[in-house]
């Protein structure tokens, strides 16, 4: 207990530090670099999971590859992908965003395909009988009903991105990983623990923004649903 | 990458046998106890939640929370208190499976029909004995889909852990990065997704030695 006093201690000493708050190693440049890399990257793999999702979803061809792809893409070592783009393509934000998209996209895939999928047959079918074309079944039926499950996807791929962007530091690249990687390699334990408390601060705020986001944009009649990866 | 240097040097790969063999095992070490030990945590739990049902929501929570922290700043957290050991990367990974693990042993008991439920109670099953013996194994099918998911991320996240130095095959990513060399770290990514890819296989054989039943009948995970 006193440990975690004194551990708490540390990172206040270490947040409340002026040189925290300025400059291209302070908190305000490192964390509007993880949000950039996590923002780009997140924004792609929707465009692109949501795209292909819907799509299969709706039309229900392909959905043995989209099941493949989600699996192979789950066993895919996010750390040894990132030191590989680096160590290939040297050492820019380019290849590492690529890499981001590409390990962000496979769960907004495979959520929004069986959101979609999903979908009661009896609604589909009763939004065709009244006269419904394809596109508004889709965007007024499949896509409210498939909501809990699509922001699902958005919410593990966020935090998997969040994630990565942290790892990242380590062959090079910016962002709040930076503290932990460089307090490591100086051995200065005020700095890995103060740089793990901003990284914490920062998921558990993604985490809260989604709580928030499904409170507000899910319908109350889909209450309760799933909750997991 | 130094100008001509191949992607992969196989020599390499035929030199270090021996030597990828002993990181393959630390890496299964590190990547599956964490799936055990967050099982045991997660069977008496998700039947908590299941018997209780205000119990799970909040649980549930926890563990999503848990698991939104990134696995790096969670070692960091660890190591002030078990070092540099293979603790600090297991305890954060189990923690890790309970977001996965808890909601499928909670779905795995609601799947089971109450007449089952209670055909067993009328047949004079203990209340123990009714959810060892018919419960449990009928969850058997939701909850192997979870220990899948958990067990395939579990095996990807242990190279993190290199970055206190308990990677498992992980210590190939950073030592290629240092010598500014392919070899290793292509090795170490595709032998890492072998692994996770052949525990997944396993597991999906497993279930199907564990519910006998359910063959034949296309069962579903």
């Amino acid at each position: 207990m006193n440990d975690l006093v004194n551990q708490i201690q540390l990172v206040g000493d270490w947040l409340t530090s002026s040189e925290q708050w300025h400059g291209d190693d302070g908190i305000p440049h490192r964390l509007a670099e993880h949000l950039t890399y996590s923002g780009l990257s997140l924004l792609c793999a929707t465009v692109i999971g949501l795209a292909f999702g819907l799509l299969v979803g709706h039309t229900g061809r392909g959905a043995f590859a989209v099941a493949t792809v989600a699996n192979l893409a789950r066993a895919i070592p996010t750390f040894g992908l990132v030191v590989l783009v680096v160590t290939l393509a040297g050492l820019s934000t380019a290849p590492v965003l690529v890499a981001l998209v590409a390990l962000a996209v496979p769960p907004i895939l495979i959520n929004t395909f069986e959101g979609v999928r999903g979908v009661d047959p009896d609604a589909r079918d009763a939004a065709k009988g009244m006269g419904m074309t394809g596109w508004e079944v889709l965007l007024k039926v499949e896509v409210p009903m498939a909501l809990p499950l699509i922001l699902l996807g958005l919410r593990v791929a966020a935090i998997q991105v969040v994630a990565t962007a942290t790892v990242a530091a380590y062959p090079g690249l910016g962002g709040l990983g930076r503290y932990i990687v460089d307090g490591l390699s100086r051995n200065d334990y005020e700095l890995v623990i103060g740089g793990s408390a901003v990284v914490v601060a920062l998921a558990l705020v993604v985490q809260a923004a989604f709580t928030a986001l499904r409170r507000a944009v899910v319908s109350p009649g889909l209450r309760p649903a799933v909750t997991k990866p | 990458m130094r100008d001509g240097e191949p992607l992969v040097r196989w020599a390499w790969i035929g030199d270090h046998v021996d030597e990828l063999a002993h990181y393959t095992g630390v890496h299964l070490r590190l990547g599956l106890l964490p799936v055990l030990f967050g099982l045991i945590i997660s069977v008496p739990l998700g039947m908590l939640c299941h018997r209780y049902r205000w119990v799970y929501p909040p649980t549930l929570t926890a563990a999503n929370v848990l698991y939104s922290i990134p696995s790096l700043a969670l070692f960091m957290i660890f190591v002030r208190y078990t070092g540099l050991t293979e603790r600090t990367v297991m305890i954060p990974l189990t923690l890790y499976t309970l977001s996965v693990l808890i909601p499928n042993v909670v779905d795995g008991l609601a799947s089971v029909p109450d007449p089952v439920r209670q055909a067993a109670t009328a047949m004079g099953f203990s209340t123990v004995r009714r959810v060892v013996q018919v419960e449990l194994p009928i969850a058997v099918p939701v909850v192997v889909a979870g220990v899948r998911v958990a067990a395939v991320s579990s095996i990807s996240l242990v190279a993190v852990g290199q970055l206190i130095g308990q990677g498992g095959l992980g210590y190939y990513i950073t030592r290629g990065l240092q010598l500014d060399f392919p070899t290793p770290i292509i090795t170490a990514t595709v032998l890492i997704m072998l692994l996770a890819l052949a525990t997944d296989a396993l597991l999906v054989l497993a279930q199907r030695l564990l519910t006998p039943w359910a063959r034949g009948k296309g069962a579903k995970a």
